[in-house]
C-alpha cells in the first residue's frame, strides 16, 4: 500500500473511516432500535474520545434476536453446505476488498496499531471464512454396516445399514471477547454458520463498533435472521442470551468465574458449552537456540517479544518466559535491545508495534499488577510504567513493554495479566523447564525453542497446553487446532472438528427386514 | 483479626448502590484472559459455590469467594477491593454503572503469614450462616 503518513483519526476531515454518532442492533437482518430506547457510549482506548453510541439492549432485544433467528434456522438447516459455503467465501472476498476500514475500525475500537489490522486480524478472518467453506463442502457422515449383528430388537440378520448425519444444531449464542473483536466474531460465526445453525451473537461492550462496520459491509449477503448482533452489557443482554431456554448451545470466551456461571445456566438448560477463558503461557528457551545462526537467535528474540504483540491482550500472551540459566544474560541482552527498538508510536501509524490497552479498567488492572509485582520483590528488568502520548491521544491508556524477573510462585506468574509484562525465570535442566512450565492453573498456549528435535518433542508432549508452538509463537492459521487444557476451557476452534461442536449425529438406522422380527 | 479481603470506601459506596438494587450479592475472584484476574459481583443468589470455593470474608456484609485453587496462589496477599471507571466485567452487576471493581493486592508479611496459616479459610461448603447463598454442599 502507498500509505506512508499516520492514518487520520477516523471521524476527522478526510480520514477513510467515517463512524456513524449511533448504530443499532442488527436482528432479522434490519437494524433494530433496542426496545427500551436506551444507548450506551462507546469509547476509543487510543484517545479516550467518544465514537459512537450503542445500543443497551435488555432480555427483550435478545428475545426479538432469537425470533429472527428461530424463523431463520430451519431453512438455512437445509440449505446445502455448497450454498452455505458459497456464501461464506461471499464474505471472505467482501471482507478482504475491505481490508483498509475493517483494519481502521479495529484499531479505533480495541487500540491495536493498524499494523495488526492488516497483519494479522482482517487476513485472518478473511482465511477463516474461507477455510470452513471448504470444511463443509469436504464433510460427509458415515455408514455402518450393520448386517447380521446381534442388535436387541430390530433383526438385523435380514440386513440393517446406519447412516450417520451431521445434523445443525438450530439456534446457538456466542459471547466474544474484546481483544480481537472480528477476528474472534469469524473464529465463533464462520463454523456454526457453515455447519447450517443460525446465530445470536453478543459483542463485548468494550469494543461493539468495529463489528458494526463488518455487518454493513457482509448484510446483503446472509439470509435474514442466519446472524442476529446484539449489543449492550453483558450483565443486561449476555446474561438474558446465555440463560436463554431458546437456544441449542453457548460458545463463550472470556474468564473463569462467568464461564462457571455460564456452564450452570447451561445445565439448566441441558445443553453443550464450549469456553475459552485464556491462560499464563510459557515460552521456553533451551541453551541449544545459541548454536543456531543470528537469524534463528534473533527469532528466538522475536520470540519473547510476542508478549507485546497486541499490547500483551492475548489469552495466549506468552507471558511467562523460562529461560535456561546459562544463557539467561546473553539472551536478555538482546532481548532488552529489541525492546528499546519498539515503536510505539500512535496506533493508526503502520510502523507502530504496540498499541493502546483496551480500556480504562484493563489498563488499572495492569497497572495493580506492576505494583503486585514489586511488592512480591520481583525485579523490574525494564518497563513498569505507564507511558503517555500527545495531542488526541493523550486520553487514551499506554502502558510501557514491561518485564519482571521472579519465582514461577508469585501471582505475577500465576495471573494472566493480559497486559504488555513478562514475568521471566530460568531453569537448570528439562524436567526443570517442562515442571515451571506445566506448574499453572492454565493450559492453553506454550512456546519450545530449541534446535534438538527429541528436546521438542519431548516438551510438546509433556507440556499440558492444547496448543504447543515449537520454533515459533502467535501462529493461529485454521487448520491448526486450538484450545485449552486445565482451567483454560473446553472445545477446540479454528479447525475442522469445531463443526461438531456446532452438529449433532442423527444416526437413521435402517432396517430392511421383510419377515416380522419375532417379538410380537 | 487480619482480614484476608478489604474494601476501599469507594467500593463501599458502590456496593451500597448495588445491593440497593439488586439485595444482597455476592463476589467471586476470576482469573483467565479479557475481563479475567478481577472480581465479579452478582446477585447473591446467581452463582453456585461449593466445597472448591474458598470464603475469603466479607465485605461491607457481602460474602467474597475465590476458587481453591486459586488461592493456593493468592494466599500470601490481601486482597483490598477497589472501584475504577471502566465497562465490562461480562455479567458483573456493576458494569452498567460505567465503574468496575479491581482487586488491588498487598503482601501480607511474615508475621501475618503465620497467624493465617493457624487460621485458613473455611470452604463455601461449610457455610451454614449465609443468608440467599447458592451452594452444595
Amino acid at each position: 500500500m502507498d500509505q506512508v503518513q499516520p492514518f487520520i483519526y477516523p471521524g476527522d476531515d478526510g480520514a477513510k473511516l467515517m463512524p456513524k454518532s449511533r448504530y443499532e442492533n442488527f436482528i432479522g437482518g434490519k437494524w433494530t432500535k433496542p426496545t427500551d430506547g436506551r444507548y450506551f457510549e462507546n469509547i476509543s482506548p487510543t484517545s479516550g474520545k467518544v465514537i459512537c453510541e450503542m445500543p443497551r439492549s435488555n432480555a427483550a432485544d435478545v428475545e426479538l434476536a432469537l425470533d429472527a433467528a428461530h424463523a431463520a434456522a430451519p431453512d438455512w438447516g437445509k440449505t446445502g453446505p455448497a450454498i452455505r459455503a458459497g456464501i461464506l467465501l461471499q464474505i471472505a472476498d467482501r471482507i478482504e476488498a475491505n481490508t483498509e476500514m475493517l483494519a481502521l475500525a479495529e484499531t479505533l475500537d480495541n487500540g491495536k496499531p493498524i499494523r495488526e489490522g492488516f497483519a494479522a486480524d482482517i487476513p485472518l478472518t478473511v482465511d477463516h471464512f474461507r477455510y470452513f467453506a471448504g470444511a463443509i463442502r469436504a464433510q460427509e457422515g458415515t455408514i455402518g454396516n450393520i448386517d447380521g449383528m446381534q442388535s436387541g430388537g430390530g433383526n438385523s440378520a435380514q440386513g440393517m445399514m446406519a447412516y450417520h448425519y451431521p445434523e445443525p444444531l438450530g439456534v446457538v449464542a456466542q459471547i466474544i471477547p474484546w481483544n480481537f473483536p472480528i477476528l474472534m466474531a469469524a473464529w465463533k460465526l464462520a463454523p456454526a454458520l457453515a455447519a447450517g445453525n443460525a446465530v445470536v451473537l453478543k459483542p463485548a461492550e468494550q469494543t461493539p463498533f468495529s463489528i458494526c462496520v463488518l455487518m454493513e459491509l457482509i448484510e446483503d449477503l446472509l439470509p435474514p435472521g442466519v446472524v442476529n448482533i446484539v449489543q449492550g452489557f453483558g450483565v443486561e443482554a449476555g446474561k438474558p442470551l446465555a440463560s436463554s431456554n431458546r437456544i441449542r448451545k453457548v460458545g463463550f470466551t472470556g474468564e473463569t468465574t462467568t464461564g462457571r456461571l455460564i456452564m450452570q445456566y447451561a445445565s439448566e438448560n441441558l445443553i453443550p458449552v464450549t469456553l475459552e477463558l485464556g491462560g499464563k503461557s510459557p515460552n521456553v528457551y533451551f541453551k541449544d537456540i545459541m548454536n543456531g545462526s543470528d537469524e534463528f537467535i534473533s527469532r528466538c528474540v522475536e520470540g519473547f517479544l510476542h508478549a507485546y504483540f497486541n499490547q500483551g491482550e492475548v489469552c495466549t500472551c506468552p507471558s511467562r518466559a523460562i529461560i535456561h540459566e546459562d544463557i539467561y544474560e546473553p539472551f536478555m541482552e538482546m532481548v532488552q535491545q529489541r525492546v528499546a527498538a519498539l515503536n510505539c508510536g500512535t496506533p493508526f501509524d503502520l510502523n507502530t508495534q504496540v498499541g493502546a490497552q483496551a480500556s480504562s479498567e484493563q489498563f488499572e488492572k495492569i497497572m495493580s499488577y506492576m505494583d503486585v509485582g514489586r511488592q512480591e520483590g520481583a525485579d523490574v528488568l525494564f518497563g513498569g510504567e505507564q507511558r503517555s502520548m500527545d495531542g488526541n491521544l493523550s486520553g487514551g491508556f499506554y502502558v510501557q513493554p514491561t518485564a519482571f524477573k521472579g519465582n514461577n510462585g508469585m501471582r505475577i506468574f500465576q495471573e494472566e495479566i493480559f497486559g504488555p509484562v513478562v514475568s521471566v525465570t530460568t531453569f537448570k535442566d528439562e524436567a526443570e523447564a517442562l515442571a515451571i512450565a506445566n506448574d499453572t492453573l492454565y493450559g492453553l498456549g506454550a512456546g519450545v525453542w530449541s534446535r534438538d528435535a527429541n528436546t521438542c518433542y519431548r516438551m510438546g508432549r509433556g507440556i499440558e497446553a492444547g496448543r504447543v508452538w515449537v520454533n515459533n509463537y502467535h501462529s493461529y492459521p485454521a487448520h491448526a487446532a486450538f484450545g485449552g487444557y486445565k482451567n483454560s476451557g473446553i472445545g477446540r476452534e479454528t479447525h475442522k472438528m469445531m463443526l461438531s461442536h456446532y452438529q449433532q449425529t442423527k444416526n437413521v438406522l435402517v432396517s430392511y427386514s421383510e419377515v416380522p422380527d419375532g417379538f410380537f | 483479626m487480619i482480614d484476608r479481603v478489604s474494601a476501599t470506601e469507594t467500593t463501599v459506596t458502590l456496593i451500597d448502590e448495588l445491593v440497593g438494587i439488586h439485595g444482597p450479592v455476592v463476589f467471586h475472584q476470576s482469573g483467565g484472559c479479557c475481563d479475567g484476574s478481577a472480581p465479579m459481583c452478582f446477585p447473591r443468589g446467581e452463582f453456585r459455590v461449593g466445597s472448591r470455593d474458598v470464603f475469603l470474608g466479607t465485605i461491607h456484609n457481602q460474602p467474597f469467594f475465590i476458587a481453591e485453587d486459586q488461592f493456593t496462589y493468592w494466599e500470601h496477599t490481601q486482597l483490598i477491593i477497589d472501584v475504577v471507571p471502566g465497562r465490562g466485567g461480562m455479567f458483573s452487576i456493576e458494569g452498567p454503572t460505567g465503574q468496575r471493581f479491581l482487586t488491588r493486592s498487598r503482601v501480607f508479611s511474615d508475621e501475618e503469614s503465620a497467624v493465617l496459616q493457624n487460621n485458613p479459610p473455611a470452604r463455601a461448603s461449610e457455610i451454614d450462616d449465609i443468608e440467599g447463598l447458592k451452594k452444595t454442599s
